[in-house]
């Protein structure tokens, strides 16, 4: 039996150690692993827990990030609680695997530190790894702070064992912004969380001996489309466990979360959409220029898969709504920003239809301040004003030199 | 070919791909394949054949059609080391007790591994074309090697 950890009831914790304690208090199994900047502690602090027996579990190491999801693949597919964390070029390096992962529905948990991707070779945060995912077929739920990336980790792990969802999760928070930031974090006690999280209960696996079972077998045409068909469907349709997990997490702690947040939106005229850490700077703009009369407001999607169209929608359907901005921190590679792209989605079927435009910022760890977001809200209120989108329809925040923006309407 | 080798009667009796297709709604989650037709427990007491292999297990399809070449057996002069056995990479050298008694042509691919293993001379294990008669390559088997002299 693993110890129990002595916890007060208010901690100082970085994102790091605030979802390592996740881990240890979910009572992982097995973490493969391979260490990257800035996911590295997650990790390092789940091997000291098993050296030190407050879990009982197995640290693998490995040979690389393909090797970790691999070795986490296996580990699951045997019947155990698995988990592991990674960044950027070991994110990359996983990609591959993340697929085989979600197609053969093992509820894997993933803890993300958000770092942008090279070249050039950068450690900062931005959001180009989470991006990579985000076809891969797993649950990606996004902390926006310390406390988050720990209420979120226990989250994932009952939202991907679900019965009816059976699907890997990744629990997503900023590279250095939220992974080194230190903050007062509430955690559960231990046997609060583990009974929160629950035993794990196998399906198919291969421990079974009674029942022996092919995992990751090769289908063609006649078969592979079905299989995906039906992956997508437990994908989109864990909505409803996301909320039902997410409401049982708040009856239990009393910190409310939901697929979608947002604040000052009832009766908003500008908005920004936006994920991470951001989220925090975005709100305190909006107070801010709401303190000088301008109505804005903030949405940040707390799941970007699957990506909450309906919340998104209910968001954006409000009467004075008119201008929106939506802000990726990820090099767009050609097309406008991934957020972009999904709100305008979800805002095609709204009454109020506002005008939507792109900025790109943040690249690399570069600061996004509150001045920045106040002057992009400002900048959303001349769209507004003017009943058309006054400048190009995809911008560049906070980079240098001469401006730099692409497409242009006139139409309101 | 393989009419009379032990457990044939199961063994490859459908193609691949001839099992029924149902919809997304009716497929396995995470494509995991049952091995056997109910509890399985112990089963490895059992010998291949008398086994109830499921539908989805690949014993009982036939999985060789792009085979071009096949090694042919002769009983005559095999010493039943079972090194083919050993190093088959496809379960396709049906022994038992010791005894090799064939192979099995729905699942050999036609690699030729068996053939470089066997240690008789002249080997008693010879690819032949994929097409050529059995019967005729056993009456045209070549004879010992003699060892040349230093």
């Amino acid at each position: 039996m693993a110890k129990e950890f002595e916890l007060n009831e208010v901690e100082v914790w970085d994102g790091n150690y605030a979802a390592s304690q996740a881990l240890r208090q979910a009572q992982i199994d097995v973490v493969a692993a391979y260490p990257i900047t800035p996911s590295t502690p997650i990790v390092e602090g789940y091997g000291s827990y098993v050296a030190n027996g407050y879990v009982d579990g197995e640290f693998v190491m490995v040979e690389s990030e393909h090797g970790a999801m691999s070795g986490c693949i296996g580990a699951a597919a045997a019947g155990g609680r698995v988990a592991t964390a990674t960044s950027s070029q070991g994110f990359a390096l996983m990609a591959e695997v993340l697929y085989q992962a979600s197609g053969m529905r093992l509820p894997i948990v993933l803890t993300v530190v958000n770092r942008a991707l090279a070249s050039p070779l950068n450690v900062r945060g931005d959001h180009s790894d989470m991006y990579l995912g985000r076809d891969s077929g797993w649950i990606q739920l996004d902390a926006f702070n310390p406390q988050e990336a720990y209420d979120m980790t226990l989250c994932a792990f009952r939202i991907g064992e679900h019965m009816d969802v059976r699907l890997p999760v990744m629990v997503h928070q900023d590279g250095f912004t939220t992974s080194h930031k230190a903050q007062n974090v509430t955690p559960l006690k231990d046997d609060v969380a583990y009974k929160f999280v629950g035993d794990y209960v196998p399906v198919n696996d291969m421990l079974d001996f009674s029942r022996p079972v092919t995992h990751g077998a090769q289908t063609e045409e006649d078969w592979h489309y079905e299989h995906k068909a039906k992956q997508h469907k437990a994908l989109m349709d864990s909505r409803s466990v996301i909320d039902e997990v997410l409401g049982e997490f708040k009856a239990l702690t009393g910190r409310e979360y939901k697929r979608v947040e947002t604040y000052y939106m009832e009766d908003a005229e500008v908005a920004l959409v936006l994920l991470g850490s951001s989220v925090e700077t975005a709100v305190i703009a909006a107070e801010e220029l709401r303190a000088e009369g301008i109505k804005a407001g903030i949405i940040a999607p707390r799941c970007f898969r699957p990506f909450p169209y309906d919340l998104v929608r209910d968001a954006l359907d409000v009467p004075s709504l008119k201008a929106v901005c939506c802000m990726d921190k990820s090099a767009p590679g050609g097309a406008m920003g991934a957020l972009f792209n999904e709100v305008s989605a979800a805002a095609y079927t709204t009454n109020s239809r506002p005008l939507i435009s792109n900025y790109i910022y943040g690249l690399g760890g570069r600061d996004f301040s509150i001045e920045e977001a106040k002057r992009i809200l400002k900048e959303q209120k001349a769209h507004a004003d003017a009943g058309h989108i006054t400048t190009p329809i995809q911008q560049f925040s906070g980079v240098r030199g001469p401006k730099l923006g692409f497409f242009e309407t006139r139409r309101g | 070919m393989s009419t009379g080798v032990l457990g044939t009667e199961k063994r490859g009796i459908r193609e691949l791909g001839a099992e029924e297709k149902v919809g997304w709604d009716e497929v396995t989650r995470g494509v995991v394949l049952d091995s056997f037709e109910g509890d399985a427990t112990d089963i490895v007491h059992l010998k291949a054949e008398e086994r109830n292999y499921s539908d989805f297990n690949s014993y009982t399809a036939t999985v060789a059609s792009w085979r071009i070449i096949k090694p042919v057996y002769n009983r005559d002069i095999c010493i039943d080391c079972q090194n083919c056995w050993v190093w088959c990479p496809d379960t396709s050298i049906i022994s038992r007790d010791k005894q090799m008694l064939g192979i099995d042509y729905d699942h050999c691919k036609g690699c030729g591994v068996c053939v470089e293993v066997c240690p008789t001379n002249p080997k008693s294990l010879l690819m032949f074309a994929e097409a050529d008669d059995n019967e005729e390559a056993l009456a045209g088997w070549p004879q010992k090697e003699k060892k040349e002299k230093n």
